[in-house]
């Protein structure tokens, strides 16, 4: 039992956490800039395995590292623009469209995967990004290499929910954003177009998807396998209601979100086969649901979030 | 002052990049009087001074219906023309062609001498067109400062700058008497309070022009009162307003000149101070109006009573706090108030929809017990709700389906668990029939028919067959003044038949109107009934506004 409590006090539980939560923090403030414009985006599951062979395949062709996930991100934006084009000025159901957008990714990645390399057994290995420690502050007992310890991208994800939260708050382009996902017309009376904003907005998104699906190939292990995605981008769709659609809570939720996975890992090590390793599996996703049903009840969500808008429409 | 405001304005003009566009302050005389104003106008208008805005010849279509038919209009500086209609008459489709939301057939827009581009509401703006919708376009989850900030300042811009936008609105709230805090949420605002946002909105783009679509139609006696002087104001300043109404009092009231649509054709126009209330009723309606007669009160049994009767609190709304009101047949019952006093949880109190927490409510003496909608409809409840579109109608269900959508279970339209859809279309034969609905068949989805012909279907519905109770929420509410006086004769005529009816209604002339007795409802507490005529507008409005309420209350 004292065990199980000491995990939380060891620098590597918290550097896993941080690890895992990098690839949600990415996907999750896509999701979160799609629905803000009133898109919701399934498409990121499929997204995010698309960045994650994108960015792979650069880097495994010879490309440098931040051209790898420059590549990933421009991937993940033109799956956004074949999702927005579909969903935005064409108005078709968004969770159609996105479930659709999902299985086109997915299967056109092993596609290429298999054209790229038709006869490998295992798979070919890439040098990813390494951690970058920062000096003094990683010295910081437990939470120092947590969070000064870790790859550039994972860096990048903090960023990018400043420069999200940034955008969204303070700039007049959040406000057209915040503004389109709230009520459109609102927008259209400004002299704003709902098709622009939205489409951007879905696009900006999906290349913060795709980054998010690259941290995994790139930085979190060094070769790109199927299935490695495993839900992650479902799991980020549920953060962004966990934070009420804001993006610090959001980046909160990942991290709890990602500590629980860390966590059972560990937990797992220490009962030693007494309790059957399922029941661990299940515990993050539990917690999330259990975490979910408590936040998002009073949850303010964006009122034109997956009604699409006609331009002259009453 | 002025120098202040113009100072302000360019610094914010200069953000958008645009070429700055001096606000044209005190070249009107606020001292003239109207009638001068609009003659003024009408002399000088083919001399020397150009209109600010000129329509000419514009036609629009959806598929065969000609929404607006060769329509041409003028508006001069510092002018106000009502475009005064029937719903469905074309008005709104005329501004959106103006505002550039709809792209006309035919025809041209033109703003201070130039041709706006069709279909493109940026180009409105920028020539200082500005349009009051009749829904709001503001996002509710945004502050008032970043609705009226939205749009006005560069996209790539790093920063909103908050501080100068949050002083020029504070400048326009106090030029022109339109108080709203900047930094409040557009949700926490009165529906009054928005409406001033969206004043605020054009004001800020400069706009020299301002469409006001059907404005007064949300607002409170008080609130169209501050909304008139802010125009008066705005006026005096030089701006030339279009004011969109199906209200002849109001248009009486603020314009200089008037355009009647009917039909999607312009059906007249008159100078303001040299027409009547009863000729602009005729041309828009294209017949003579009559208000029916109000037969003397034949007062019946005590059908529905509520007896120190309380509700729990819900959002959107005051609850019942411990209200006595007796319901007799062949009286209409009218209960006037701001909405958000409690009128939903009666109403939905009476439906069925809520039971009480405390206190008794009696069904023709009877207390009721296990209250439900389907108890309320059995005890021969009809209810007429506030929002046909929302609550009285599914819109994607066809008519025959609505209007059995509250007995569809009964012997008539049923049989062993299976619909009768022939009885059903009948039935819906009948109320097309009988209540003069315009629709193409039963079969027609709810949703495509105009608010009036949708409301005399659920009137249909409600009165079918004699209900004992009728609980008529708002049942004019946006309708135009020949479906007004069709519903009001209907109403009557239940009266007659002895049914109880409690009109709820934010429209004074409406209650003063229908009702035998008079109550007012004020933070979930109704006033002691005034017999017909005793209380005046003013009275009313006074308790409407809470003074006099405490004592009316304890009274009670």
């Amino acid at each position: 039992m004292i065990e199980a409590f000491e995990i939380l006090f060891t620098a590597s539980f918290w550097v896993a956490a941080i690890r895992i939560a990098s690839p949600l923090i990415f996907a999750t403030m896509g999701e979160l800039i799609c629905e803000r414009a009133g898109v919701l985006n399934l498409g990121i599951e499929g997204i995010m395995v698309a960045g994650a062979f994108a960015g792979w395949l650069t880097v495994y062709l010879g490309g440098d590292l931040w051209t790898g996930v420059a590549i990933a991100a421009m991937a993940g934006a033109m799956f956004g623009l074949l999702h927005a084009t579909l969903t935005v000025p064409l108005g078709l159901s968004q969770h159609v469209v996105g479930i659709g957008i999902t299985l086109l990714a997915t299967s056109l990645t092993y596609f290429t995967y298999r054209i790229v390399l038709p006869e490998v057994t295992s798979p070919p290995r890439i040098a990813s990004f390494q951690p970058l420690p920062v000096p003094v502050l990683s010295e910081i007992p437990v939470l120092g290499p947590a969070l000064f310890n870790q790859t550039p991208l994972t860096y990048l994800a903090f960023v990018t929910v400043g420069v999200v939260a940034w955008v969204l708050y303070r700039t007049p382009l959040g406000l057209a954003v915040r503004a389109a996902g709230e009520n459109p017309s609102a927008v259209e009376a400004q002299g704003i177009s709902v098709t622009a904003i939205r489409t951007g907005a879905v696009m900006a998104g999906s290349a913060l998807m795709a980054v998010g699906g690259a941290f995994l190939t790139m930085s979190a292990f060094n070769s790109f396998f199927f299935e490695m995605i495993n839900g992650r981008g479902w799991i980020c769709i549920a953060l962004v209601v966990f934070g009420s659609w804001r993006p610090g809570k959001a980046l909160l939720g990942a991290i709890l979100f990602a500590a629980f996975d860390a966590y059972q890992v560990r937990l797992q090590q220490i009962t030693g086969g007494a309790v059957p390793y399922q029941l661990f599996l299940m515990m993050p996703f539990v917690l999330s649901i259990l975490a979910l049903v408590v936040m998002s009840r009073r949850a303010a969500y964006p009122k034109a979030l997956m009604i699409p808008y006609q331009k002259g429409e009453r | 002052m002025p120098s202040e405001v113009r100072r302000v304005g360019q610094i914010s003009r200069g953000c958008r990049g645009e070429p700055s566009r001096p606000i044209a302050l005190g070249d009107c005389p606020a001292s003239r009087e109207r009638r001068d104003r609009a003659n003024h106008y009408r002399c000088s208008m083919t001399s020397d001074s150009t209109p600010v805005l000129r329509i000419a010849n514009v036609t629009k279509r959806f598929g065969l219906l000609v929404a607006n038919d060769s329509i041409s209009l003028e508006l001069g500086k510092g002018e106000v023309v009502a475009l005064l209609g029937e719903n469905g008459a074309g008005k709104t489709t005329l501004m959106n062609i103006l505002f550039g939301h709809y792209v006309a057939d035919e025809g041209t827009v033109e703003a201070f001498g130039r041709m706006l581009p069709p279909g493109d509401p940026r180009a409105a703006l920028g020539a200082g067109v500005g349009m009051v919708h009749q829904h709001f376009t503001l996002a509710d989850n945004m502050t008032v400062l970043e609705n009226i900030a939205l749009g006005t300042q560069n996209p790539w811009s790093w920063r909103l700058d908050r501080s100068g936008a949050r002083a020029r609105i504070r400048q326009l709230a106090t030029d022109f008497g339109l108080a709203v805090d900047p930094d409040r949420q557009i949700a926490a605002l009165s529906v009054g309070e928005r409406q001033r946002v969206e004043i605020l909105k054009a004001l800020y783009r400069d706009a020299r022009v301002l469409i006001l679509d059907e404005p007064t139609a949300v607002l409170t006696p008080l609130e169209t009162e501050g909304l008139f002087r802010t125009l008066k104001m705005l006026v005096a300043r030089g701006l030339s307003i279009i004011f969109i109404s199906h209200k002849l009092n109001e248009v009486m009231a603020v314009s200089d000149r008037v355009l009647v649509l009917r039909g999607g054709r312009l059906a007249g126009e008159r100078i303001t101070a040299d027409t009547t209330r009863q000729e602009l009723a005729a041309l828009m309606v294209g017949r003579e109006v009559m208000s029916p007669p109000v037969a003397p009160v034949v007062r019946g049994g005590e059908l529905l009573s509520l007896d120190d009767v309380s509700t729990a609190a819900r959002a959107g709304g005051s609850a019942l706090d411990h209200v006595s009101l007796r319901l007799h047949g062949g009286v209409i019952t009218g209960l006037a108030g701001v909405s958000g006093n409690g009128q939903a949880a009666l109403a939905a109190l009476l439906a069925g929809a809520l039971a009480p927490s405390a206190g008794t409510m009696r069904l023709a003496g009877a207390a009721v017990s296990d209250w439900s909608p389907r108890k309320a409809l059995e005890g021969g409840i009809a209810r007429i709700p506030e929002d046909r579109h929302a609550v009285g109608s599914i819109g994607d269900m066809s008519v025959a389906e609505n209007v059995i959508a509250e007995r569809y279970r009964s012997a008539q339209f049923s049989r062993h668990g299976f619909m009768d859809w022939k009885a059903a279309r009948a039935f819906a034969e009948e109320l097309i029939r009988d209540y003069d609905v315009k629709c193409p068949s039963p079969d027609a989805r709810i949703r495509l028919l105009s608010g009036g012909n949708m409301q005399k279907l659920i009137l249909g519905r409600a009165l079918y067959p004699d209900p004992v109770v009728i609980l008529a929420n708002q049942p004019t509410r946006g309708l135009d003044v020949g479906a007004v006086a069709y519903v009001h004769r209907r109403l009557l005529e239940a009266r007659g038949r002895g049914a109880a009816i409690l009109l709820i209604s934010e429209d004074l002339d409406e209650i003063l109107a229908l009702s035998d007795e008079v109550r007012v409802m004020f933070k979930g507490k109704i006033s002691e009934p005034s017999p017909r005529g005793e209380r005046s507008i003013q009275q009313l409005g006074e308790l409407m506004a809470g003074h006099g309420m405490g004592e009316a209350a304890d009274a009670a």
